[in-house]
């Protein structure tokens, strides 16, 4: 992989850069190179311009699509439960509930899991435990979700079904979030699937913010006496903060926007039921299981306008996300110059 | 006073002992998850696998063959498209681009990549399905390609700064022109780095479902007409779970573990590369 300079040096364009002397001879030849480097440069303008083409024409195909069923059912389409292919009314909301649940939740349980994961690896853990489960974590993120959905429908469900559920419904179910029946597949299985599937990233992020606490801050408070949690508590978590937030709140759009895990496991019953163990459904997974065979333009339009929701809903997500990631690593590097 | 230091040294051990359990807790799913394609992978893999179709429905034997040729091509038809694209876009990003316009493309691509990826299945349905009037392996390859893009831009971005600006000062100073100071020796001098982004772009569009549902469809025989529905493993492996067929619910297993060994590997492959980078 050595650099290759001299192959340039010897093309005849850069012969006559040495060789030339006079400003006659000049002229053309920066005109010729001049022309590479604007092809060049406008070559790599459209590209770039192109990410924003396609951003761009994501929501102008997904709101045009969108516009029959918004102009049928305007607000009615998030605040009616009624979807019916056959009468052709659409309503959304039981799959902006079980959306919203499912993810909330998972998130909830995952976000001190990975927190204290995250303080484990980088504050606890002798230097090499850390950077054995550091890759670990980040390898297990990268497993698709349709694998973790193989798992959940055929390992995890009928393991909650036997086990998990008739325990619940035993011991507690006099509170409503546990009654009804053990069906295995239902709202509870799929806050279990999105909290292991958000947990390796919401860790992973979170240690690259607290790698980006500066040493002072912890010397300091060592300094002071604090035991190893109270440098933790003082120093690293109120300097992390918005980090860490920002680091949920993208496992939150990730979650929201998971489809094959979800879809395999969650039930597929467009119910609004505050009980956890009844089956239930999210918006990725009515598009993921009725797009493809829905037949009349109204249909498919209505499944378009979920697909615009989620897309708005994961955009604002995200976009708040990253200002929250980047406003920590921005005052780290101020801190370090 | 040695009172206090006590009970603060006990809830010190007490919040490391936590965190521990928070790691384990962490872990142990994810080990099981693994432990389990591993198991039922190895026990329902066969030499089968890889040369045959699936079987006709509940029918033992079959394999998966079909679903990775797909995959290939579609995963091969998606880097086409998205290298180029991602590749030159980073070079405008780190060698032309002035700050805001900069800005918003990489905005841009941080939004594009944490869109769920059904939506970008939905958005080639519409431009390439719809017109076209059929399901087909194009469509998917384009769907994976908008997923691709962002990830090796900014992954191709972050490399192309990483090179020192007298590298690129040395070859100008030569007189060789921009263009080819960046194509031959800033990409070339990051191109490691730029590996490791590609083939974590590959391994992650590798195991994308979602956007083939309604793009490739699938097809349950030899595909090899990008212009007809085309088989997809990931795609095989979630119709496969999710019936009701115990021989069936092998070869998903079969088809899990044959996927997470491509993308294990593919990451591994992109360590070595990065690693290789670091030694230099």
């Amino acid at each position: 992989m050595d650099i290759d300079v001299r192959s340039s040096y010897c093309t005849s364009e850069t012969e006559n850069d040495v060789a030339r002397a006079t400003t006659k001879r000049r002229e053309p030849d920066t005109a010729k190179r001049l022309n590479g480097d604007a092809v060049f440069r406008y070559l790599t303008t459209f590209f770039a311009f192109s990410i924003l083409a396609i951003l761009a024409l994501m929501l102008y195909e997904m709101a045009g699509e969108s516009m029959p069923a918004i102009k049928a059912f305007g607000w009615k389409f998030v605040s009616s439960k009624d979807w019916d292919a056959v009468q052709e009314t659409f309503g959304a909301l039981p799959y902006l509930y079980g959306s919203v649940v499912s993810s909330v939740l998972a998130l909830l349980l995952a976000t001190p899991l990975s927190i204290g994961a995250a303080l484990f690896i980088t504050e606890i853990a002798p230097g090499r435990l850390g950077s054995i489960v550091a890759p670990l974590v980040e390898l297990l993120a990268a497993i698709p979700s349709v694998i973790y959905g193989l798992w959940g429908v055929l390992v995890m469900a009928p393991w909650l079904q036997t086990t998990v559920q008739p325990f619940l419904i035993e011991h507690f179910g006099f509170i409503p979030l546990f009654e009804g029946a053990p069906y295995g597949v239902s709202m509870l299985a799929a806050i279990f699937i999105l909290m292991i599937m958000v947990v390796p990233i919401i860790t992973s992020i979170t240690r690259e913010v607290l790698l980006a606490v500066p040493q002072n801050q912890k010397e300091a408070a060592i300094a002071l006496g604090a035991t190893r949690w109270e440098t933790i508590k003082i120093a690293i978590l109120p300097y992390g903060k918005s980090g860490i937030l920002g680091a949920a709140i993208l496992g939150l759009g990730r979650a929201i926007g998971e489809t094959m895990a979800v879809t395999m496991v969650i039930g597929n019953a467009p119910n609004i039921s505050l009980s956890l163990l009844s089956p239930a459904y999210t918006m990725p997974s009515v598009i993921a299981n009725e797009f493809a065979e829905a037949t009349t333009k109204l249909h498919a339009s209505a499944l378009m306008e979920i697909g615009l929701i989620l897309m708005v809903v994961t955009l604002i997500v995200n976009a708040l996300a990253r200002l929250l990631i980047w406003s920590v690593s921005r005052e780290a590097k101020g801190g370090a110059a | 006073m040695m009172n206090g230091m006590a009970f603060r040294k006990v809830k010190n051990h007490l919040m490391s002992f936590v965190m521990l359990a928070c790691t384990l807790a962490v872990l142990i799913p994810l080990a099981l998850i693994f432990v389990h394609i591993v198991k039922m992978g190895i026990s329902s893999l066969s030499i089968d696998f890889f040369t045959h179709i699936p079987a006709p429905t509940g029918e033992p034997g079959g394999g998966m063959a079909n679903g990775m040729l797909g995959s290939l091509i579609m995963i091969g038809g998606a880097s086409l498209i998205g290298l180029p694209i991602g590749i030159l876009g980073a070079i405008y990003l780190s060698e032309f681009g002035g700050s805001r316009m900069s800005t918003t493309i990489r905005f841009a691509a941080d939004v594009l990549s944490g869109t769920p990826s059904i939506i970008t299945g939905m958005v080639a349905y519409t431009l390439l399905v719809v017109p076209m009037k059929g399901f087909s392996g194009l469509a998917g390859a384009v769907a994976l390609a908008m997923i691709m893009i962002p990830i090796v831009l900014r992954t191709t971005e972050e490399q192309l700064k990483m090179v020192p600006g007298s590298l690129r000062e040395a070859s100008l100073a030569l007189g060789v022109p921009f263009w080819r100071t960046s194509l031959k020796v800033t990409l070339r001098s990051a191109m490691s780095g730029v590996l490791t982004g590609i083939l974590l772009a590959v391994a992650r569009i590798a195991g994308e479902t979602a956007p083939l549902l309604f793009t490739a469809l699938g097809n349950q025989f030899w595909s090899k007409n990008v212009l007809q529905p085309m088989a997809a493993l990931p795609l095989q492996i979630f119709s496969f779970a999710i019936a009701p067929y115990e021989d069936w619910h092998k070869l998903a297993w079969a088809g899990a573990l044959v996927l997470v060994s491509v993308m294990f590997g593919l990451s591994l492959t992109a360590r070595y590369f990065s690693r290789s980078r670091q030694a230099h």
